[in-house]
Protein backbone atom coordinates (compact mmCIF):
# COMPACT_ATOMS: atom_id res chain seq x y z
CA UNK A 1 0.00 0.00 0.00
CA UNK A 2 1.24 3.48 -0.85
CA UNK A 3 2.02 5.88 1.97
CA UNK A 4 0.51 8.83 0.10
CA UNK A 5 -2.09 8.72 -2.63
CA UNK A 6 -3.85 11.43 -4.61
CA UNK A 7 -6.88 10.11 -6.46
CA UNK A 8 -8.40 12.20 -9.28
CA UNK A 9 -7.61 15.46 -7.48
CA UNK A 10 -8.86 18.65 -9.14
CA UNK A 11 -8.38 22.19 -7.87
CA UNK A 12 -9.21 25.59 -9.29
CA UNK A 13 -8.70 29.14 -8.03
CA UNK A 14 -11.39 31.32 -9.54
CA UNK A 15 -11.30 30.62 -13.26
CA UNK A 16 -7.81 29.15 -13.18
CA UNK A 17 -7.72 25.36 -13.17
CA UNK A 18 -4.55 24.32 -11.36
CA UNK A 19 -4.94 20.55 -10.96
CA UNK A 20 -6.98 18.33 -13.33
CA UNK A 21 -7.95 14.84 -12.20
CA UNK A 22 -4.46 14.22 -10.85
CA UNK A 23 -3.63 10.72 -9.61
CA UNK A 24 -0.32 9.89 -7.92
CA UNK A 25 0.91 7.20 -5.51
CA UNK A 26 4.03 7.61 -3.39
CA UNK A 27 5.59 4.68 -1.54
CA UNK A 28 7.26 4.89 1.86
CA UNK A 29 11.00 5.61 1.76
CA UNK A 30 10.91 6.97 -1.79
CA UNK A 31 12.61 10.21 -2.83
CA UNK A 32 10.27 11.61 -5.43
CA UNK A 33 10.88 14.87 -7.27
CA UNK A 34 8.02 16.77 -8.88
CA UNK A 35 9.12 18.98 -11.73
CA UNK A 36 7.18 21.32 -13.95
CA UNK A 37 7.06 24.88 -15.20
CA UNK A 38 6.05 27.73 -12.88
CA UNK A 39 2.29 27.68 -12.42
CA UNK A 40 1.94 24.01 -13.35
CA UNK A 41 0.44 23.14 -9.94
CA UNK A 42 3.46 21.62 -8.16
CA UNK A 43 3.26 23.61 -4.92
CA UNK A 44 -0.54 23.34 -4.90
CA UNK A 45 -0.21 19.58 -5.09
CA UNK A 46 2.29 19.61 -2.22
CA UNK A 47 -0.14 21.61 -0.08
CA UNK A 48 -2.87 19.06 -0.80
CA UNK A 49 -0.67 16.27 0.54
CA UNK A 50 -0.34 18.00 3.90
CA UNK A 51 -3.93 19.26 4.02
CA UNK A 52 -3.15 22.96 3.67
CA UNK A 53 -5.46 22.97 0.66
CA UNK A 54 -8.50 20.79 0.07
CA UNK A 55 -9.38 19.51 -3.40
CA UNK A 56 -12.53 20.64 -5.22
CA UNK A 57 -12.97 17.00 -6.20
CA UNK A 58 -10.96 13.84 -5.70
CA UNK A 59 -9.41 12.25 -2.62
CA UNK A 60 -6.13 12.40 -0.73
CA UNK A 61 -4.92 9.51 1.43
CA UNK A 62 -2.11 9.24 3.97
CA UNK A 63 -1.20 5.82 5.31
CA UNK A 64 -4.56 4.46 4.19
CA UNK A 65 -6.60 7.23 5.86
CA UNK A 66 -8.52 9.72 3.78
CA UNK A 67 -7.35 13.18 4.86
CA UNK A 68 -8.96 15.67 2.47
CA UNK A 69 -12.22 15.67 4.44
CA UNK A 70 -10.76 15.57 7.96
CA UNK A 71 -11.53 18.17 10.60
CA UNK A 72 -8.71 20.61 11.29
CA UNK A 73 -8.04 19.09 14.73
CA UNK A 74 -7.40 15.56 13.41
CA UNK A 75 -5.44 17.04 10.53
CA UNK A 76 -3.22 18.87 13.05
CA UNK A 77 -2.40 15.55 14.73
CA UNK A 78 -1.70 13.91 11.37
CA UNK A 79 0.59 16.74 10.33
CA UNK A 80 3.12 15.68 12.98
CA UNK A 81 4.02 12.97 10.43
CA UNK A 82 5.13 15.66 8.00
CA UNK A 83 7.98 18.12 7.87
CA UNK A 84 7.56 20.94 5.36
CA UNK A 85 10.39 23.07 4.03
CA UNK A 86 8.81 26.21 2.59
CA UNK A 87 10.27 28.00 -0.39
CA UNK A 88 11.55 30.98 1.62
CA UNK A 89 12.03 29.00 4.82
CA UNK A 90 9.05 30.64 6.60
CA UNK A 91 11.02 31.00 9.84
CA UNK A 92 9.20 33.01 12.51
CA UNK A 93 10.90 36.42 12.51
CA UNK A 94 10.15 37.14 16.14
CA UNK A 95 11.76 33.92 17.47
CA UNK A 96 15.42 32.94 17.68
CA UNK A 97 16.71 30.10 15.54
CA UNK A 98 16.61 27.76 18.56
CA UNK A 99 13.03 28.76 19.38
CA UNK A 100 12.05 28.21 15.74
CA UNK A 101 13.44 24.68 15.79
CA UNK A 102 11.90 24.05 19.21
CA UNK A 103 8.47 25.29 18.10
CA UNK A 104 6.92 21.97 16.96
CA UNK A 105 8.35 20.23 20.05
CA UNK A 106 6.80 22.80 22.38
CA UNK A 107 3.48 22.59 20.53
CA UNK A 108 3.20 18.81 20.29
CA UNK A 109 5.19 17.21 23.07
CA UNK A 110 5.40 17.50 26.83
CA UNK A 111 9.16 17.26 26.93
CA UNK A 112 11.15 19.19 29.57
CA UNK A 113 12.87 22.39 28.37
CA UNK A 114 16.33 20.78 28.80
CA UNK A 115 15.32 17.85 26.64
CA UNK A 116 13.94 20.18 23.97
CA UNK A 117 17.15 22.22 24.06
CA UNK A 118 19.15 19.00 23.58
CA UNK A 119 17.04 17.99 20.55
CA UNK A 120 17.42 21.49 19.09
CA UNK A 121 21.21 21.27 19.46
CA UNK A 122 21.21 17.85 17.74
CA UNK A 123 19.10 19.07 14.82
CA UNK A 124 21.18 22.21 14.35
CA UNK A 125 24.33 20.08 14.38
CA UNK A 126 22.76 17.77 11.82
CA UNK A 127 22.20 20.63 9.38
CA UNK A 128 25.69 22.00 9.99
CA UNK A 129 24.81 25.12 11.99
CA UNK A 130 25.55 24.10 15.58
CA UNK A 131 26.16 27.66 16.84
CA UNK A 132 23.21 29.40 15.15
CA UNK A 133 20.72 28.84 17.99
CA UNK A 134 20.97 32.29 19.51
CA UNK A 135 20.71 34.15 16.20
CA UNK A 136 17.56 35.75 14.83
CA UNK A 137 16.36 34.64 11.35
CA UNK A 138 17.15 38.12 10.01
CA UNK A 139 20.85 37.54 10.73
CA UNK A 140 21.03 34.44 8.52
CA UNK A 141 21.79 34.13 4.80
CA UNK A 142 19.23 32.59 2.42
CA UNK A 143 20.92 29.18 2.50
CA UNK A 144 21.26 29.21 6.28
CA UNK A 145 17.57 30.08 6.64
CA UNK A 146 16.63 27.06 4.56
CA UNK A 147 18.89 24.81 6.61
CA UNK A 148 17.36 26.08 9.86
CA UNK A 149 13.89 25.62 8.36
CA UNK A 150 14.93 22.06 7.55
CA UNK A 151 16.07 21.53 11.14
CA UNK A 152 12.63 22.72 12.24
CA UNK A 153 10.93 20.44 9.71
CA UNK A 154 12.71 17.37 11.12
CA UNK A 155 12.39 18.33 14.80
CA UNK A 156 9.48 15.97 15.45
CA UNK A 157 11.02 13.10 13.52
CA UNK A 158 8.54 13.10 10.61
CA UNK A 159 7.90 10.17 8.28
CA UNK A 160 7.59 12.46 5.25
CA UNK A 161 9.52 15.61 4.39
CA UNK A 162 8.10 17.93 1.75
CA UNK A 163 10.50 20.36 0.10
CA UNK A 164 9.02 23.29 -1.81
CA UNK A 165 11.69 24.49 -4.24
CA UNK A 166 14.54 23.99 -1.76
CA UNK A 167 17.29 25.39 -4.00
CA UNK A 168 15.45 28.38 -5.47
CA UNK A 169 17.31 31.63 -4.92
CA UNK A 170 20.55 29.97 -3.85
CA UNK A 171 23.91 29.97 -5.62
CA UNK A 172 25.12 26.61 -7.06
CA UNK A 173 27.34 25.85 -4.05
CA UNK A 174 24.57 26.55 -1.50
CA UNK A 175 22.15 24.58 -3.68
CA UNK A 176 24.49 21.61 -3.55
CA UNK A 177 24.73 21.88 0.24
CA UNK A 178 20.92 21.63 0.41
CA UNK A 179 20.91 18.70 -2.03
CA UNK A 180 23.49 16.85 0.06
CA UNK A 181 21.45 17.60 3.17
CA UNK A 182 18.31 16.14 1.57
CA UNK A 183 20.24 12.98 0.64
CA UNK A 184 21.75 12.79 4.14
CA UNK A 185 18.36 13.08 5.83
CA UNK A 186 16.89 10.53 3.44
CA UNK A 187 19.69 8.11 4.30
CA UNK A 188 19.91 8.73 8.05
CA UNK A 189 16.26 9.28 8.96
CA UNK A 190 14.78 6.84 6.41
CA UNK A 191 12.08 9.36 5.53
CA UNK A 192 9.95 9.70 2.42
CA UNK A 193 11.02 12.83 0.53
CA UNK A 194 8.79 14.77 -1.82
CA UNK A 195 10.58 17.62 -3.53
CA UNK A 196 9.07 20.23 -5.80
CA UNK A 197 11.67 21.91 -7.98
CA UNK A 198 12.53 23.13 -11.43
CA UNK A 199 16.23 22.78 -10.78
CA UNK A 200 17.07 19.72 -12.93
CA UNK A 201 20.56 19.33 -11.50
CA UNK A 202 19.04 19.05 -8.06
CA UNK A 203 16.34 16.68 -9.34
CA UNK A 204 18.86 14.27 -10.87
CA UNK A 205 20.93 14.30 -7.69
CA UNK A 206 18.25 13.60 -5.10
CA UNK A 207 15.51 11.68 -6.94
CA UNK A 208 14.91 8.00 -7.31
CA UNK A 209 11.66 8.86 -9.09
CA UNK A 210 10.74 11.95 -11.09
CA UNK A 211 7.24 13.03 -12.11
CA UNK A 212 6.40 16.01 -14.27
CA UNK A 213 3.30 18.16 -14.04
CA UNK A 214 2.07 20.10 -17.03
CA UNK A 215 -1.08 22.22 -16.93
CA UNK A 216 -2.28 20.40 -13.82
CA UNK A 217 -1.77 16.89 -15.19
CA UNK A 218 0.91 14.26 -14.82
CA UNK A 219 2.74 13.87 -18.11
CA UNK A 220 5.78 11.90 -16.97
CA UNK A 221 6.53 9.36 -14.26
CA UNK A 222 9.82 7.47 -14.18
CA UNK A 223 13.39 7.22 -12.94
CA UNK A 224 16.07 9.88 -13.58
CA UNK A 225 17.47 7.62 -16.32
CA UNK A 226 14.03 7.36 -17.97
CA UNK A 227 13.64 11.12 -18.11
CA UNK A 228 17.05 11.57 -19.76
CA UNK A 229 16.01 9.28 -22.62
CA UNK A 230 12.36 10.29 -22.97
CA UNK A 231 10.97 11.26 -26.37
CA UNK A 232 8.14 13.41 -25.01
CA UNK A 233 8.87 16.85 -26.51
CA UNK A 234 7.47 18.83 -23.54
CA UNK A 235 9.46 16.81 -20.99
CA UNK A 236 12.56 16.87 -23.14
CA UNK A 237 12.45 20.66 -23.57
CA UNK A 238 11.97 21.12 -19.81
CA UNK A 239 14.91 18.85 -18.94
CA UNK A 240 17.18 20.61 -21.45
CA UNK A 241 15.84 24.05 -20.51
CA UNK A 242 14.82 25.00 -24.04
CA UNK A 243 11.92 27.36 -24.86
CA UNK A 244 9.63 26.35 -27.72
CA UNK A 245 8.97 28.35 -30.91
CA UNK A 246 5.72 29.78 -29.57
CA UNK A 247 7.42 31.12 -26.43
CA UNK A 248 10.28 32.57 -28.42
CA UNK A 249 7.85 34.22 -30.84
CA UNK A 250 6.64 36.52 -28.07
CA UNK A 251 10.13 38.02 -27.91
CA UNK A 252 10.30 38.85 -31.59
CA UNK B 1 -22.96 48.79 -21.31
CA UNK B 2 -25.76 48.91 -18.71
CA UNK B 3 -25.65 45.10 -18.51
CA UNK B 4 -21.92 45.22 -17.83
CA UNK B 5 -22.52 47.77 -15.10
CA UNK B 6 -25.24 45.68 -13.51
CA UNK B 7 -22.98 42.64 -13.70
CA UNK B 8 -20.20 44.59 -12.03
CA UNK B 9 -22.50 45.81 -9.24
CA UNK B 10 -23.75 42.25 -8.74
CA UNK B 11 -20.22 40.87 -8.65
CA UNK B 12 -19.07 43.53 -6.18
CA UNK B 13 -22.07 42.88 -3.92
CA UNK B 14 -21.41 39.17 -4.08
CA UNK B 15 -17.74 39.66 -3.20
CA UNK B 16 -18.59 42.01 -0.34
CA UNK B 17 -21.10 39.52 1.11
CA UNK B 18 -18.62 36.66 0.73
CA UNK B 19 -15.92 38.72 2.48
CA UNK B 20 -18.34 39.57 5.30
CA UNK B 21 -19.22 35.88 5.63
CA UNK B 22 -15.50 35.04 5.81
CA UNK B 23 -15.04 37.69 8.48
CA UNK B 24 -17.92 36.24 10.53
CA UNK B 25 -16.39 32.74 10.32
CA UNK B 26 -13.01 34.19 11.30
CA UNK B 27 -14.57 35.98 14.29
CA UNK B 28 -16.47 32.85 15.31
CA UNK B 29 -13.31 30.75 15.23
CA UNK B 30 -11.53 33.40 17.29
CA UNK B 31 -14.24 33.19 19.96
CA UNK B 32 -14.19 29.39 19.91
CA UNK B 33 -10.41 29.39 20.50
CA UNK B 34 -10.77 32.19 23.06
CA UNK B 35 -13.17 30.16 25.17
CA UNK B 36 -11.43 26.82 24.68
CA UNK B 37 -7.81 27.88 25.09
CA UNK B 38 -7.92 31.50 26.26
CA UNK B 39 -7.20 30.68 29.89
CA UNK B 40 -4.30 28.30 29.26
CA UNK B 41 -0.75 29.24 30.18
CA UNK B 42 0.22 28.88 26.50
CA UNK B 43 -2.10 31.79 25.62
CA UNK B 44 -1.00 33.90 28.59
CA UNK B 45 2.62 33.43 27.56
CA UNK B 46 1.73 34.91 24.16
CA UNK B 47 -0.50 37.59 25.64
CA UNK B 48 2.07 39.55 27.69
CA UNK B 49 4.16 40.81 24.75
CA UNK B 50 0.93 41.90 23.05
CA UNK B 51 -0.25 43.72 26.16
CA UNK B 52 3.04 45.62 26.15
CA UNK B 53 2.79 46.40 22.44
CA UNK B 54 -0.87 47.39 22.42
CA UNK B 55 -1.07 49.01 25.85
CA UNK B 56 2.17 50.36 27.27
CA UNK B 57 3.53 51.65 23.98
CA UNK B 58 0.26 53.38 23.10
CA UNK B 59 0.02 55.40 26.31
CA UNK B 60 2.01 58.47 25.11
CA UNK B 61 0.12 58.91 21.84
CA UNK B 62 -3.30 58.43 23.46
CA UNK B 63 -2.43 60.72 26.37
CA UNK B 64 -1.09 63.50 24.16
CA UNK B 65 -4.03 63.48 21.73
CA UNK B 66 -6.56 63.31 24.60
CA UNK B 67 -4.89 66.24 26.36
CA UNK B 68 -4.83 68.45 23.29
CA UNK B 69 -8.44 67.68 22.40
CA UNK B 70 -9.46 68.74 25.93
CA UNK B 71 -7.49 71.97 25.51
CA UNK B 72 -9.03 72.70 22.11
CA UNK B 73 -12.53 72.13 23.51
CA UNK B 74 -11.85 74.66 26.24
CA UNK B 75 -10.69 77.27 23.74
CA UNK B 76 -13.58 76.68 21.34
CA UNK B 77 -16.34 76.64 23.96
CA UNK B 78 -15.05 79.58 25.99
CA UNK B 79 -16.43 82.35 23.74
CA UNK B 80 -19.94 80.88 23.68
CA UNK B 81 -20.08 80.37 27.44
CA UNK B 82 -18.63 83.82 28.10
CA UNK B 83 -21.29 85.44 25.92
CA UNK B 84 -23.99 84.11 28.22
CA UNK B 85 -21.87 84.63 31.34
CA UNK B 86 -21.67 80.94 32.18
CA UNK B 87 -17.91 80.25 31.85
CA UNK B 88 -17.91 78.27 35.08
CA UNK B 89 -20.21 75.68 33.53
CA UNK B 90 -17.57 74.87 30.90
CA UNK B 91 -16.27 72.16 33.24
CA UNK B 92 -19.51 70.26 32.90
CA UNK B 93 -19.63 70.32 29.10
CA UNK B 94 -15.93 69.63 28.49
CA UNK B 95 -15.74 66.77 30.99
CA UNK B 96 -19.00 65.23 29.81
CA UNK B 97 -17.95 65.37 26.14
CA UNK B 98 -14.54 63.94 26.92
CA UNK B 99 -15.57 60.97 29.06
CA UNK B 100 -18.66 60.07 27.08
CA UNK B 101 -17.60 60.51 23.47
CA UNK B 102 -14.27 62.10 22.64
CA UNK B 103 -12.09 60.08 25.02
CA UNK B 104 -13.30 56.60 23.97
CA UNK B 105 -13.65 57.38 20.27
CA UNK B 106 -10.35 59.21 20.03
CA UNK B 107 -8.46 56.51 21.94
CA UNK B 108 -10.00 53.84 19.71
CA UNK B 109 -9.20 55.75 16.51
CA UNK B 110 -5.62 56.32 17.61
CA UNK B 111 -5.32 52.62 18.41
CA UNK B 112 -6.82 51.66 15.06
CA UNK B 113 -4.06 53.70 13.43
CA UNK B 114 -1.17 52.69 15.65
CA UNK B 115 -2.00 49.11 16.54
CA UNK B 116 -4.42 48.11 13.77
CA UNK B 117 -1.94 49.02 11.05
CA UNK B 118 0.92 47.30 12.87
CA UNK B 119 -1.07 44.10 13.47
CA UNK B 120 -2.20 43.91 9.86
CA UNK B 121 1.33 44.55 8.59
CA UNK B 122 2.82 41.93 10.92
CA UNK B 123 0.27 39.21 10.17
CA UNK B 124 0.11 40.16 6.48
CA UNK B 125 3.87 39.77 6.19
CA UNK B 126 3.64 36.42 7.96
CA UNK B 127 0.94 35.46 5.47
CA UNK B 128 2.87 36.35 2.32
CA UNK B 129 6.06 34.71 3.62
CA UNK B 130 4.11 31.48 4.32
CA UNK B 131 4.63 31.69 8.10
CA UNK B 132 0.90 31.16 8.65
CA UNK B 133 1.06 27.98 6.56
CA UNK B 134 4.16 26.95 8.52
CA UNK B 135 2.16 27.29 11.75
CA UNK B 136 -0.63 25.15 10.36
CA UNK B 137 1.79 22.51 9.10
CA UNK B 138 3.27 22.33 12.59
CA UNK B 139 -0.19 21.76 14.02
CA UNK B 140 -0.54 25.20 15.63
CA UNK B 141 -3.75 26.92 14.59
CA UNK B 142 -2.76 30.47 13.54
CA UNK B 143 -5.97 31.85 15.04
CA UNK B 144 -5.19 30.38 18.45
CA UNK B 145 -1.52 31.25 18.27
CA UNK B 146 -1.68 34.72 16.71
CA UNK B 147 -5.20 36.15 16.76
CA UNK B 148 -6.46 35.25 20.25
CA UNK B 149 -3.63 37.00 22.16
CA UNK B 150 -3.82 40.09 19.94
CA UNK B 151 -7.61 40.25 20.15
CA UNK B 152 -7.49 39.85 23.94
CA UNK B 153 -4.85 42.57 24.26
CA UNK B 154 -7.00 44.98 22.21
CA UNK B 155 -10.18 44.17 24.18
CA UNK B 156 -8.52 44.47 27.58
CA UNK B 157 -6.38 47.52 26.97
CA UNK B 158 -8.55 49.82 24.85
CA UNK B 159 -10.66 50.62 27.97
CA UNK B 160 -7.47 51.30 29.96
CA UNK B 161 -6.22 53.63 27.27
CA UNK B 162 -9.63 55.26 27.14
CA UNK B 163 -9.26 56.08 30.85
CA UNK B 164 -5.86 57.65 30.12
CA UNK B 165 -7.39 59.64 27.28
CA UNK B 166 -10.26 60.73 29.56
CA UNK B 167 -7.90 61.86 32.31
CA UNK B 168 -5.58 63.86 30.05
CA UNK B 169 -8.57 65.31 28.14
CA UNK B 170 -10.23 66.48 31.36
CA UNK B 171 -6.95 67.85 32.69
CA UNK B 172 -6.24 69.61 29.38
CA UNK B 173 -9.65 71.26 29.44
CA UNK B 174 -9.20 72.29 33.08
CA UNK B 175 -5.72 73.69 32.49
CA UNK B 176 -6.71 75.95 29.59
CA UNK B 177 -9.99 77.03 31.21
CA UNK B 178 -8.54 77.94 34.60
CA UNK B 179 -4.89 78.79 33.97
CA UNK B 180 -5.24 80.70 30.69
CA UNK B 181 -8.88 81.75 30.30
CA UNK B 182 -9.43 82.85 33.88
CA UNK B 183 -12.25 80.51 34.93
CA UNK B 184 -12.18 79.84 38.69
CA UNK B 185 -11.02 76.33 39.61
CA UNK B 186 -13.60 75.67 42.37
CA UNK B 187 -16.76 76.32 40.31
CA UNK B 188 -15.17 74.62 37.28
CA UNK B 189 -14.82 71.33 39.20
CA UNK B 190 -18.15 71.85 40.97
CA UNK B 191 -20.05 71.92 37.66
CA UNK B 192 -17.86 69.17 36.19
CA UNK B 193 -18.76 66.89 39.10
CA UNK B 194 -22.42 67.93 38.91
CA UNK B 195 -22.74 67.31 35.17
CA UNK B 196 -20.92 63.99 34.98
CA UNK B 197 -22.18 60.87 36.67
CA UNK B 198 -20.43 57.55 37.15
CA UNK B 199 -22.80 56.13 34.50
CA UNK B 200 -21.40 58.45 31.85
CA UNK B 201 -17.80 57.61 32.67
CA UNK B 202 -18.63 53.91 32.55
CA UNK B 203 -20.54 54.39 29.30
CA UNK B 204 -17.31 55.47 27.60
CA UNK B 205 -15.29 52.67 29.16
CA UNK B 206 -17.98 50.07 28.37
CA UNK B 207 -18.14 50.81 24.66
CA UNK B 208 -14.36 50.90 24.37
CA UNK B 209 -14.27 47.13 25.05
CA UNK B 210 -16.21 46.71 21.82
CA UNK B 211 -14.07 49.25 19.95
CA UNK B 212 -11.00 47.27 21.00
CA UNK B 213 -12.61 44.00 19.90
CA UNK B 214 -13.49 45.47 16.50
CA UNK B 215 -9.94 46.80 16.00
CA UNK B 216 -8.41 43.44 16.97
CA UNK B 217 -10.66 41.33 14.77
CA UNK B 218 -10.58 43.59 11.71
CA UNK B 219 -6.80 44.11 11.81
CA UNK B 220 -6.05 40.41 12.25
CA UNK B 221 -8.57 39.41 9.56
CA UNK B 222 -7.06 41.87 7.10
CA UNK B 223 -3.58 40.50 7.82
CA UNK B 224 -4.77 36.92 7.30
CA UNK B 225 -6.45 37.69 3.99
CA UNK B 226 -4.06 40.21 2.45
CA UNK B 227 -2.98 39.94 -1.17
CA UNK B 228 0.48 38.86 -2.21
CA UNK B 229 3.57 41.03 -2.11
CA UNK B 230 4.38 44.34 -0.48
CA UNK B 231 1.48 46.08 -2.24
CA UNK B 232 -0.96 43.48 -0.87
CA UNK B 233 0.23 44.10 2.69
CA UNK B 234 0.14 47.88 2.19
CA UNK B 235 -3.41 47.76 0.84
CA UNK B 236 -4.51 45.53 3.71
CA UNK B 237 -3.09 48.03 6.24
CA UNK B 238 -5.04 50.89 4.68
CA UNK B 239 -8.25 48.83 4.56
CA UNK B 240 -7.69 47.73 8.13
CA UNK B 241 -7.54 51.32 9.40
CA UNK B 242 -10.44 52.55 7.28
CA UNK B 243 -12.72 49.65 8.23
CA UNK B 244 -11.75 49.82 11.92
CA UNK B 245 -12.50 53.54 11.87
CA UNK B 246 -15.89 52.99 10.24
CA UNK B 247 -16.67 50.17 12.70
CA UNK B 248 -15.82 52.46 15.64
CA UNK B 249 -18.04 55.28 14.36
CA UNK B 250 -20.96 52.98 13.55
CA UNK B 251 -20.68 51.09 16.86
CA UNK B 252 -20.51 54.43 18.67
CA UNK B 253 -23.77 55.52 17.07
CA UNK B 254 -25.59 52.35 18.11
CA UNK B 255 -24.13 52.44 21.61
CA UNK B 256 -25.17 56.11 21.97
CA UNK B 257 -28.76 55.13 21.18
CA UNK B 258 -28.74 51.93 23.23
CA UNK B 259 -27.08 53.45 26.31
CA UNK B 260 -29.30 56.54 26.24
CA UNK B 261 -32.41 54.37 26.29
CA UNK B 262 -30.94 52.26 29.05
CA UNK B 263 -30.09 55.35 31.09
CA UNK B 264 -33.59 56.76 30.68
CA UNK B 265 -35.11 53.43 31.66
CA UNK B 266 -33.06 53.31 34.85
CA UNK B 267 -32.80 57.00 35.88
CA UNK B 268 -35.44 58.81 33.80
CA UNK B 269 -34.64 62.02 31.89
CA UNK B 270 -32.05 64.21 33.62
CA UNK B 271 -29.83 66.97 32.25
CA UNK B 272 -26.42 68.41 32.98
CA UNK B 273 -27.91 71.82 33.85
CA UNK B 274 -30.55 70.61 36.31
Amino acid sequence: MSLIELRNVSKRFGRLIVLRELTLKIDEGQSIVIIGASGSGKSVMLKHIVGLLRPDSGEVFFDGERIDNLAEKRLSELRTNFGFLFQMGALFDSLTVADNVAFPLVEHTHKAPEEIAQIVREKLKMIGLPDAGVKMPGELSGGQKKRVALARAIALGPRVILYDEPTTGLDPIRSDVINELIIKLQRELKVTSITVTHDMQSAFKIADRIVMLHEGQLIFDGTPDDIRTTDDPIVKRFVLGEADEQELATLR
Amino acid sequence: MPMAMIEQVGRNTNNALAAFGDFCIFSFRTFVWLFTSGLRWKTFRLLFPQLYEVGVRSVPVVAVTGGFIGMVMAIESYTTFRTIGQEERMGSVITLSVVKQIGPVLAAVMLAGRIGGALTAELGTMNVTEQLDALRVMGADPIRYLVVPRFLACVLLTPMLTIYSDITGVMGGWMISTQFLGVATGPYWFYAAKGVETWQVMEGVFKSFFFGGAIGLISCYKGFTCGSGASGVGRACTESFVQSFIAIIVLNFFFAQFLRQMYETIYGIRGAFD
